[in-house]
């Protein structure tokens, strides 16, 4: 056995920055602008600090999709698993969504997690849609595979886009069934789930430069479709850029 | 006939809950008997409205179960379903028993927990009302009826998308201001409308009909307490009196109407309750009306008189219907932005005109309102209750 340093270099998959996502901002029904960027791996303490609070929601299986998601960023973060990417939503710079995936190999994309914190304006649906593109249309992929762990879920991508079962692979999040989008599926349904405009105005890149989060309890009312009335401005988050908690 | 009015009234949050009916039955009702402080005054009944407690709950004979759960015995307790217009139909009830004297004072509580099933199950059972040989078998489903519905009343009447989307904008602004509505999310003509995104922020469901068109599926109870006018002379409590319901039916299969955009169930409810009020509709400074789609709004405010035929568009446009403007409609949010649990909606519907016009409700409230109309719309507008309030100084 040799120093620490090699024994590492053995544990960790062969670093790879994945190819840039450009970002692009989206209107909500609401009026407000989405942008949807490509978060950084020392994001990933801000971004676990914002998951946290989801782990002990049962409602829509939040906990479950939210344990895993938990898991998947750090192991972004200590370089865990290979060529993994994370996407944000940011409304004002406050933290609306995530979305990750990974790529398996130059023809075939893995889905793994959405999670939405703003819920009532599609923003899971415009994140998936983006993680789609980013999949098919910057990282060149022939197809994505897809497994749903809520009925959220089920609706929102096997039924919407719709994709077809590809019963004979094994998904990487386990047993479930997996499903596929393919390059086909995805170009027929973008024209009414894909959406958002490049390039972002500066003004809306600068606000979206900084994670900011929700408070706790207005994440909790959020995703248990309670009032947003406690919304406030965004909590800054306890986490530093690049650094652990 | 003796003068019969509200003297209480609450609701629960409107939304997705995890109380049980029975549970959110008891808020309401404690919420309203509260208000109406009745002290040592008996309850003669209690009527409750609900809809699918059989099937979604596993539940039946719900007033017996509340009047259980308040220890109100031995009133009488019985449970009224007449579809979507159950609430309404509900405090019929109550009226006509305080009316003629079998009663002096009843609680009214509508309650429905549709969240206990999925979105495909509760829209499954609220198609249940539709024709079962002539529309169900088919899949006829409620937003399919109101597209079909929009798509003739759109092409008749030059009602563009533009006029749903303000009536969906104005009734989520109203909601804002209502902290039991269910959804308190503003939306802009941009977001659902004009912009690209709006393709997929606002999909089409029953296409002229979109997302932001249809209520949600929603859990909730809302209550009154109902008095004769002389028991309300003992409470020290503002009075709305009942001053009119009006009922009537319609073919149960749409098509079998000679004029499918012709509510003439709404029309013909509402003539008799303001007959039986003495008022005409120029007479009633707020609305409630049942916009399970935003189309119905529209139609319903034609179709009772508000507007002539054709023209409710143009009010909209104009702000007419606004919370600011000539005739306020939904200040609540309706059923768009405040929730439908069908058998609460038309209780909640007299709760928000209760609060209207005894000025309580706070953000959103009417100036100087003083006479109020509801609209319950049941079936696909084949059993309709109206109701004209007024404020009674006693």
């Amino acid at each position: 056995m040799g120093h620490a340093s090699d024994l590492e270099a053995l544990l960790r998959p062969p670093a790879r920055e994945m190819p840039l996502y450009p970002p692009k901002t989206i209107t909500l029904a609401s009026g407000e602008q989405m942008v949807v960027r490509q978060a950084a791996r020392d994001e990933v303490p801000v971004l676990l600090e914002a998951v946290a609070p989801l782990l002990w929601v049962e409602r829509d299986f939040y906990d479950i999709v939210a344990a895993r998601l938990f898991s998947e960023l750090l192991a972004y973060k200590r370089y865990r698993v290979r060529d993994e990417y994370v996407l944000v939503g940011l409304i004002d710079g406050v933290l609306a969504g995530i979305v990750n995936g990974r790529e398996v190999d130059a023809k075939t994309g893995m889905s793994y997690h959405t999670v939405t914190i703003r819920r009532g304006l599609r923003v899971g649906s415009h994140l998936f849609a983006a993680k789609m593109e980013y999949h098919i249309e910057y990282l060149g992929e022939e197809e994505v595979l897809i497994v749903a762990e809520s009925p959220i879920g089920f609706r929102r991508w096997m039924i919407e886009y719709p994709l077809e079962k590809r019963y004979s692979v094994q998904h990487e999040l386990g047993g479930v069934p997996s499903w596929v989008l393919s390059r086909e599926t995805y170009f027929a349904a973008k024209p009414r789930l894909v959406a958002g405009r490049r390039p972002v105005p500066d003004a809306l890149l600068r606000a979206a430069e900084a994670i900011r989060l929700l408070s706790e309890e207005a994440v909790r009312q959020q995703v248990l479709g309670e009032t947003n009335a406690a919304i406030d401005a965004g909590r800054p988050a306890k986490a530093k850029k690049g650094g652990a908690r | 006939m003796r003068t019969v009015g509200i003297v209480g009234a609450a609701m629960t949050k409107f939304g997705r809950s995890e109380s049980s009916l029975i549970d959110l039955a008891v808020e309401a009702s404690l919420g309203a008997l509260h208000d109406a402080q009745l002290g040592e005054i008996p309850i003669d009944g209690v009527v409750v409205a609900n809809m699918g407690a059989a099937r979604l709950n596993r539940q039946t004979a719900v007033a017996s179960a509340l009047v259980d759960r308040l220890c109100l015995y031995p009133a009488a307790a019985e449970t009224v379903e007449n579809g979507p217009a159950s609430g309404a139909s509900a405090v019929k009830v109550a009226f006509q028993a305080i009316a003629s004297g079998m009663a002096d004072v009843v609680l009214v509580t509508g309650a429905e927990r549709m969240r206990a099933v999925s979105n495909l199950e509760a829209t499954d059972f609220v198609a249940s009302l539709s024709h079962p040989e002539a529309e169900y078998i088919y899949g006829v489903t409620l937003p399919a009826l109101a597209g079909l519905f929009a798509r003739l009343y759109m092409d008749r009447y030059g009602v563009e998308r533009k006029h749903l989307a303000m009536i969906a904008i104005k009734n989520h602004e109203n909601a804002m201001k209502n902290p039991c509505a269910h959804i308190h999310q503003p939306i802009t003509i941009e977001g659902i409308l004009t912009a690209p995104e709006a393709v997929v922020n606002n999909p089409p469901i029953a296409a002229p009909l979109h997302l932001f068109d249809c209520c949600p599926v929603s859990d909730g109870a809302a209550s009154l307490v109902i008095a004769a006018g002389e028991v309300a002379d003992r409470l020290e409590r503002p009075f709305v009196r009942i001053a009119g319901i009006g009922q009537a039916t319609d073919t149960h299969a749409v098509h079998e109407r000679l004029d499918p955009t012709d509510l003439a169930a709404v029309r013909r409810a509402s003539e008799r309750a303001f007959e039986a009020a003495g008022i005409a509709p120029s007479d009633v400074d707020v609305l409630e009306l049942h916009d399970a789609f935003t189309i119905l709004e529209l139609a319903e405010s034609e179709a009772a008189g508000f507007f002539p035929r054709g023209e409710a568009a143009t009010a909209i446009e104009r702000g007419e219907t606004a919370l600011t403007g000539r005739l306020p409609v939904n200040p609540s949010g309706g059923l768009k932005a405040k929730g439908h649990p069908v058998g609460a909606t038309g209780v909640a519907q007299m709760v928000e005109l209760s609060w209207q016009l005894r000025g309580e409700a706070s953000e959103r409230q009417v100036r100087d309102a003083e006479i109020g109309f509801a609209c319950n719309f049941g079936g696909f507008g084949n059993n309709v209750v109206a109701t004209v309030l007024r404020r009674e100084d006693r």
